[in-house]
């Protein structure tokens, strides 16, 4: 098995690097990538969208449809890991095992972990309401928004956290996550223009349509964030806890 | 000498991307051990993240976000002064679904430990045709 799996490897290895020699140079600016569609998002982006950060605009804008639908990814693999490792209470109590003792709290960590949580989800919101112009946006400041709740989960406890967020907000609010996207979209298409076309916003809100479209990105972006957050939590406390969400590390 | 330090640094960035994903790829195949795969398939993850993100690069460029003043003033972009935004834009959901993905095989793991007592692929084998 390793001897095949070696014998593999190396032809695969030595037909990759030779096709990597008719790859354009490391950092050419003429390479087939960057040429094209790139230049346009880089030269029509903000006259047409607002937005400096040209990321988020390709993210948000040119690529909505496509964003929507990792947003929908991530909901369904949350989703996934609690259907696969959820059991009954009857199932659980049949295969139980004895856990073992938790060790004292550490005043330490519980004390250093009260002083981050906050500071994090604030950075969190920043990036979250700020990635129009800086690096950032929905995804990123979704994970630290998730990684402030996790770290709440791992210094006190599961139970903890989940007291601060029963689960049952935690699974709405990830679905509310994905229906706000859509709903974006869907209400473009209520004013007469395609889905996810945010420029119809202009006349409802009395703006350009430029700034339509950087408005209604923040829009998504904000459901995105609230997906990713709360996926990210429901991924911890069911992987760390088997899915019984009694205690885990 | 020359040359061959020229050909090296010209393209070393897609020399590293394909180790790492023959790195990852042989952990896939030929570990025993169903966790060592998935760490396998995580590594494989990271070599196309930084084979999208080196094709995006471009030499003196800075990141895809515009300068801009308080006022809105703007001046006529300059492409070559600005990395590709397009395969940033899409490694960056590629990382976000790739953690989606690793919890889902987490939890398949956690599954296959309760039902067959072992992840190893030989043991778990032999406990399916007893």
């Amino acid at each position: 098995m390793k001897k095949t799996a070696l014998l593999i490897i190396a032809v695969l290895g030595i037909l990759l690097l030779r096709a990597a020699e008719d790859l354009p140079f490391w950092g050419d600016p003429q390479s087939p990538a960057s040429v094209h569609l790139s230049d346009y998002y880089l030269e029509e982006s903000y006259e047409e969208t607002s937005v400096p950060n040209i990321v988020t605009s390709v993210l948000a804008d040119y690529r909505g449809y496509d964003t929507m639908f990792e947003t929908v990814v991530i909901f369904c693999a949350g989703i996934t890991v609690l259907i696969v490792l959820r059991r009954t209470h009857r199932r659980r109590a049949k295969v139980i095992s004895p856990r073992p003792e938790r060790p004292g709290a550490d005043i330490i960590l519980q004390t250093a972990a009260r002083l981050l949580v906050p500071m994090m989800q604030l950075f969190a919101l920043y990036v979250v309401a700020h990635g129009h112009h800086s690096p950032g946006g929905g995804f990123q400041g979704g994970v630290i928004l998730g990684s402030s709740l996790i770290l709440l989960a791992l210094s006190y406890d599961i139970q903890m956290a989940l007291h601060r967020f029963k689960e049952k907000l935690v699974l709405l609010f990830s679905a509310g996550g994905v229906l706000l996207y859509a709903a974006i979209g869907l209400a473009c298409l209520f004013l007469g223009r395609n889905f996810l076309a945010y420029g119809a916003w202009a006349a409802l809100l009395g703006i350009s349509e430029p700034e339509a479209h950087s408005h209604g990105m923040l829009g998504v972006e904000i459901g995105v964030a609230i997906t990713v957050l709360c996926i990210m939590f429901s991924l911890y406390i069911d992987l760390a806890s088997g899915g019984d969400l009694d205690e885990g590390l | 000498m020359e040359d061959l330090l020229a050909y090296i640094i010209s393209r070393y960035n897609y020399w590293a991307a394909i180790i790492l994903l023959l790195i990852g790829l042989y952990g896939m195949i030929a570990k025993n051990n169903l966790l060592k795969k998935v760490i396998g398939m995580t590594i494989f993850q990271a070599a196309i993240i930084l084979f999208y993100v080196s094709i995006g690069d471009k030499r003196g460029a800075t990141i895809p976000i515009l300068a801009h003043g308080h006022d809105g003033a703007h001046q006529a972009v300059e492409a070559a002064a600005y990395a590709n935004p397009l395969p940033h834009v899409l490694m960056l959901t590629a990382i976000v679904v790739g953690v989606s993905t690793l919890g889902v095989a987490l939890a398949i793991l956690q599954k296959i430990y309760r039902v067959h007592g072992t992840i190893e692929e030989d043991e778990i084998l032999e406990t399916i045709d007893q």
